[in-house]
């Protein structure tokens, strides 16, 4: 489902004279549906670099990154934007939203997006949220005031609630206490149990064994260094 | 001519609303620039600029001033004359046409009916000296709508829509804030079910609150509405909020183009590098 | 006979010749108005000198002309413009509106109905019914261009909004064969349904403004309105206290300062004609007095 092939980036930084930073170089994997597969490896060394290339917030300079039938790095804006809404979840490490819209909104918008009726959108994210156990005084409100554990899970909530045939998730249970942890490993389960291919970042080791079928270390895509 | 405001369909408040549930999975583009250049003398607006803009998107177009935005989206408006360039727009019935070459009664009429042009200044966009409830409701009697009644309803529900009391549909938009008269302009220009916008920085001078509550209604209501618009603005943070794709602009031309996140996040050109680390970090 | 120190009827004849081309213009396209080379008048912007224009390069010596103000012959106004032409065209005048071929008024149609052997002159201050709404002529010229009228109802709207009904009581604005948007003058809107179909020549002048404009007999004359505030032509509900007349439009007179008044007809000889008729038939037409 999720397969990439000899991905290759790197970074121009005009500001800095040009400099030249490559930074994942001959990448491959193979997500299968109803897989987990977690990146490790230290921090700085491109995981979320490779999340991002395969969401296509980052631009692929070479290789392949195909998800579904579509390869990512050659695809049009509208084809990624259209992946994105009827395939590929992800759940960020941040949540960045609108200012005013609230929790349940946020929540709701990929189903509206995909036309589904705004009663059963709230109500399919009423019940992720309560799942989720945000207090309900909650899910009227703007996240922008929410610690970073009620944002974590509005941003989960947001990233799952459409049964997205592929996923990643960075970090999904970091500010998580243990009974949210258990639930959002609950989420993750079932996603594989329904075919879901999913690539995962987990400091959280627990959340690691529990979920995640295989390891990459990325940093077998660390580019090589040139010798002067 | 927009079947949707036509007095023979039925007139109850809402009617000549489109409604569309999703972004159109059209592979067609509604308008397709190409080989547009407007110079004033010497000077350079724009360079064969070439875009394209599907139903159901933001486009967002950002550049400092002298960068041919703004240009771009007068001839577009047909506000002024480039010297080359088509702009082929698509209509509801599915023709295609090129507006650069539209007659002027026809072009009026298409400014009226399926585009719509947002001014920065909502002043430019209103008429101050007639009732909210006038300014909503003149496309209407421009197309032909002549039931007083049916006239103030659809008004008062546009009002509604873009969050102003419809108790105040009497006063005159002089008697607004800032904010408000722009939310006015707006309901002022979809009210006739337009399938294009075109918006010239539509939160400058206005409060960072206000603002935001404005990019807010704007993006209900493209999805809400399936429209298709082109946001011409200086502001990243009302790009990301608000845009899908993303054109950068810099001394007439087209430098970088794409996903609006993709390009602010990984910008490739060295000017979009530039414009990105100077924006302020909110 | 013409006092000789003047051409007939006061203008040249190139002046004429200009003026009966724009005419032939308006009448050709009802209700456009037509931009002519308003002449210096020997009366005052304001005081006719439209009116007096189009009057002057219609008549013929053989004609019969009537002057009337606020419908009547008798006013200062009337008076003047008609000795004028008394002066420079030596035409016969008259105040019996059956017996004039060319009747120049200001803000008033006469109640007894036209002839198509009549010409009807109108005097009009601001042709534009547009102005009020849209200051700038370059744009008013370009909606009647492009039959952009959605102005025009945004002020009726407006009046509604304000007052409950369609407040314009004068110079209220008619589509003319379903094209033009056009100002009547400021006559009452009373007066407005007699303009349609009517079989008389109905030319306009504006002297100040330069502008002429026309409804050619038997032409489509409606009044603007909406669907669910239609037009309503109005009446005082009462009768002229001098002939009796109900379906005239009355002035209304004050009689002393306790607030005593009379409605009389404006049509000055309307309400002669009728009290004429009153006293040929030798009986009580209806209750006089």
């Amino acid at each position: 489902m999720i397969i990439l092939n000899s991905a290759l980036k790197s970074f121009t930084l005009h500001l800095q004279g040009g400099l030249c930073l490559p930074v994942i170089e001959d990448a491959r994997l193979n997500v299968a549906p109803g897989e987990c597969v977690a990146l490790t490896g230290p921090s700085g060394t491109g995981k979320s670099t490779l999340m991002r290339m395969i969401y296509g917030n980052y631009l692929t300079e070479g290789g392949s990154i195909m998800v579904g039938d579509l390869d990512v790095a050659t695809a049009s804006p509208r084809e990624i934007i259209r992946l994105r809404r009827e395939v590929l979840g992800y759940v960020s490490q941040f949540l960045r939203v609108v200012p005013r819209v609230s929790a349940v909104d946020v929540v709701a918008e990929p189903l509206l997006a995909l036309g589904t009726p705004s009663a059963e959108a709230r109500d399919r994210a009423e019940a992720l949220l309560d799942r989720l156990n945000l207090p309900r005084a909650l899910w009227s409100l703007p996240p922008m005031t929410f610690s970073g554990g009620e944002q974590q899970r509005v941003n989960i909530a947001r990233g799952m609630v459409h049964p997205f045939p592929a996923l990643l998730l960075d970090e999904p249970t970091a500010s998580l206490d243990a009974v949210n942890r258990a639930v959002v490993i609950d989420l993750i389960r079932e996603a594989k149990g329904r075919g879901a291919a999913i690539l995962g970042i987990f400091h959280d080791a627990e959340a690691r064994r529990a979920v995640c079928d295989r390891e990459i270390d990325v940093g077998a895509f660390a580019p090589q260094p040139v010798s002067a | 001519m927009n079947q949707a405001v036509t007095p023979d369909v039925a007139q109850a408040p809402g009617a000549g609303l489109q409604q569309a549930a999703m972004p159109a999975t059209d592979d067609l583009p509604l308008l397709s620039v190409r080989g547009l250049s407007k110079s004033y003398g010497d000077r350079l607006g724009c360079a064969d600029v070439a875009l394209d803009v599907w139903p159901g998107e933001v486009l967002g177009i950002v550049g400092e001033s002298g960068s041919g935005k703004t240009t771009l989206l007068r001839a577009l408006a047909g506000e002024l004359t480039p010297e080359r360039g088509e702009a082929l727009y698509r209509d509801a019935e599915g023709r295609v046409e090129d507006v650069l070459r539209l007659p002027e009664p026809a072009r009026r009429r298409l400014m009226r009916t399926d585009w719509a042009l947002v001014h920065q200044n909502p002043r430019d966009g209103l008429r101050l000296g007639v009732s909210a409830g006038a300014n909503v409701g003149e496309r209407l009697m421009a197309v032909g709508w002549r039931h007083y009644g049916n006239i103030r309803a659809t008004a008062s529900h546009w009002l509604e829509r873009v969050e102003i009391d419809p108790g105040r549909i009497d006063d005159r938009p002089r008697q607004f804030s800032g904010g408000m008269q722009q939310r006015l302009q707006i309901a002022r220009n979809l009210v006739s079910a337009p399938r294009l916008v075109l918006m010239d920085e539509p939160t400058g001078g206005l409060d960072v609150s206000v603002q935001a509550r404005l990019l807010d209604l704007l993006r209900g209501l493209v999805r809400e509405l399936g429209l298709a618009v082109i946001v011409v603005t200086h502001d990243l943070a009302v790009v990301r909020l608000l845009a899908d794709r993303l054109i950068v602009m810099r001394g007439g031309a087209v430098v970088e183009d794409g996903l609006t996140d993709q390009v602010l996040d990984d910008p490739q050109h060295n000017y979009t590098q530039l414009l990105v680390s100077a924006a302020l970090r909110g | 006979m013409t006092d000789t120190a003047y051409n007939f009827a006061y203008l040249d004849e190139r002046t004429k010749k200009m003026i009966r081309r724009a005419l032939l213009k308006a009448v050709a396209i009802p209700g456009y108005q037509v931009p002519f080379a308003s002449r210096e008048m020997p009366m005052p912007y304001g005081w006719g000198t439209g009116g007096v224009q189009v009057t002057a390069a219609c008549l013929t010596p053989e004609d019969t002309l009537k002057v009337i103000d606020q419908g009547a012959d008798d006013t200062t106004n009337a008076v003047s413009i008609r000795k004028f032409f008394e002066k420079t065209a030596g035409v016969e005048t008259t105040t019996v509106t059956g017996e004039a071929t060319i009747i120049q008024t200001r803000h008033r149609i006469p109640e007894a109905p036209l002839t198509e052997d009549q010409i009807l002159v109108y005097q009009v201050p601001i042709p534009e019914p547009l102005r009020f709404l849209e200051p700038r002529e370059t744009e008013t010229r370009r909606m009647h261009a492009l039959e952009e009228y959605g102005l025009m109802h945004v002020k009726l709207y407006e009046d509604i909004s304000r007052h409950g009904h369609i407040a314009t009581t004068y110079a209220y604005p008619v589509m003319v064969e379903d094209r033009y948007v056009l100002d009547p003058s400021p006559i009452p809107k009373f007066d407005n349904p007699k303009m349609d179909d009517c079989p008389a020549l109905q030319l306009f002048g504006a002297g100040r403004e330069q502008r002429i404009y026309a409804i050619p007999p038997y032409t489509k004359v409606v009044s603007l309105d909406f669907e669910d505030h239609p037009f309503e032509r109005g009446s005082t509900g009462e009768a002229c206290a001098l002939c009796g007349a109900v379906d005239s439009y009355l002035d209304e007179v004050i009689t002393d300062d306790a607030g005593g008044r009379l409605f009389v007809c404006s049509d000055t000889d309307f309400c002669r004609s009728r009290r004429n008729m009153v006293a040929l038939a030798a009986a009580p037409y209806e209750a006089a007095e």
